[in-house]
């Protein structure tokens, strides 16, 4: 069974993310999408702390801490970017003006819901930052996560038995064996990596799954 | 005339009791007002309520009050970080009460203080342990939570350039919370890298008009700066980076 890098996976995600997009890339792993957006095609970066325009990290010794991305990592602006307050940021999200946000999760389940915020573990500290803003609120959802947790389970479930972020929030998950997109009727299988077959994705997530990996030339669903 | 300009950080913050409600600018250090932060430590305030995005970061400013023990809870959304070592050290010790708020409920209750309103339907958190026992209202056919606003007695917030009017102007990410908090409290307190004339400001370009200010203090250009162009030198944390390098050595 085929599966593909993280690297790769970003390079996916990208190559799906129209010329003209707004875009929210959460903290982690979807930040990489940034590293494969076409160098020739305006795609305009939206960072929760309150920019639009983000760039890539700065030279070596040109660190402005006053201009960091979500995750506090140094950024640069690009010409014709943006800077507003907290609340227009946020305004962004949840007033349905961004095209697309990436996010990581722990579980999506087959009605889109996704949990990416909490173990949910006692002990643990809660943090939410903007997950619960970015899932309600951007036109199309991306998850990018692995299929698989360490210990082999599918984090594509059933019903999500962790806390959740969102309810029926999902567009489509980007995982490093296939790509789903989230329909009324369940996961759709949009597309399986290398020999990777339905069969075999069925049989890793214990769910029965949609075959749509003729569909794959479709256009981009959007939740409207 | 009036003039909202205050000779130093200490009187700047000057008369916040203690069992005060404090909202402290800044995503996590960038726009945190450092200076007025150590001029409240330095007061000796306790019991304060702090609303913050975050909860802390490394030892300095809102962390380094924590760590004094003055504050008696935190509203934020993210106090959780890979240097919130102070809070989480409080949280775990059961020293600390937390209000978990989404960071858009967070900012959006800030505003509708600021705004006089008395509370919003939101869609965000529908459906998690964050709405529960909160009341929900289907609108068009979609679900929202009423979220209520967060007033403070003070808000610190930190910005570029200030008049004596109060008019401010940030600079790039940092104004993040500055503007909501400096409109949501009975009393604004401002620390600015420079005070400007009247009339310097380009009103097409003040971000928060000084009607939302009641005092400033001028406490010096950030080390990233110099005559107010990017001069560079400093790592994220704001410190010079032959520091970091000379400390690099060292270990």
């Amino acid at each position: 069974m085929t599966t593909i890098s993280r690297n790769d996976l970003a390079a996916r995600i990208a190559a799906d993310i129209p010329e003209g997009s707004y875009v929210n890339l959460g903290i982690g792993a979807p930040t990489l999408v940034a590293n494969y957006l076409p160098d020739d095609q305006e795609i305009i970066l939206h960072t929760e702390n309150g920019m639009l325009g983000m760039g890539g990290a700065p030279e070596p010794g040109c660190v402005d801490p006053d201009l960091i991305n979500a995750g506090k990592q140094a950024v640069t602006a690009l010409p014709g970017a943006a800077y507003f307050h907290h609340a227009d940021s946020f305004g962004m999200m949840r007033g349905g003006h961004l095209d697309v946000c990436v996010l990581g999760a722990f579980q999506v389940s087959q009605t889109g819901d996704l949990a990416n915020w909490s173990t949910g573990a006692p002990g643990a500290i809660p943090a939410v930052g903007g997950a619960m803003d970015l899932a309600i609120g951007a036109k199309s959802v991306y998850v990018m996560t692995d299929l698989l947790t360490k210990n082999g389970e599918s984090k594509l479930v059933e019903a999500c038995t962790y806390p959740l972020t969102g309810v029926g929030c999902v567009t489509r998950v980007y995982t490093d064996h296939a790509v789903f997109d989230v329909t009324p009727e369940g996961f759709a299988v949009r597309e399986a990596f290398g020999d990777t077959t339905v069969a075999e994705l069925e049989q890793l997530t214990g769910l029965t799954l949609i075959d749509a990996t003729g569909d794959a030339a479709a256009s981009t669903p959007t939740k409207e | 005339m009036i003039d909202k300009t205050v000779a130093d950080v200490a009187s700047a913050v000057a008369g916040i009791p203690d069992g005060a409600t404090v909202m402290i600018g800044g995503f996590g250090r960038a726009g945190q007002p450092v200076e007025l932060i150590d001029a409240l430590i330095e007061s000796g305030a306790k019991d304060l309520t702090i609303v913050n995005n975050n909860a802390g970061n490394g030892d300095v400013g809102l962390a380094a009050l924590l760590a004094k023990r003055r504050v008696r809870k935190i509203i934020c959304s993210f106090p959780r970080q890979i240097d919130s070592w102070v809070f989480d050290g409080l949280y775990r010790a059961g020293e600390i009460e937390l209000e978990l708020v989404p960071q858009g409920n967070l900012a959006e209750r800030i505003r509708a203080a600021g705004a006089g309103i008395g509370g919003f339907y939101s869609p965000t958190g529908v459906g998690t342990q964050l709405a529960e026992g909160k009341e929900h209202r289907t609108i068009d056919g979609r679900e929202y939570v009423l979220e209520h606003p967060i007033r403070a007695d003070f808000a610190l917030v930190s910005a570029r350039k200030a008049d004596r009017w109060g008019n401010l102007v940030y600079r790039e990410t940092a104004r993040n919370f500055g503007p909501i908090m400096a409109s949501a409290a009975s009393t604004t307190i401002v620390q600015v890298d420079e005070l400007v004339p009247l009339g310097d400001l380009d009103p097409e370009a003040v971000v928060t008009p000084g009607i939302f200010v009641d005092r400033v203090v001028a406490v010096g250009e950030r080390r990233w700066l110099r005559d107010g162009e990017f001069v560079g030198g400093v790592d994220l944390e704001g410190n010079p980076l032959e520091d970091a390098e000379q400390q690099e050595a060292s270990r």
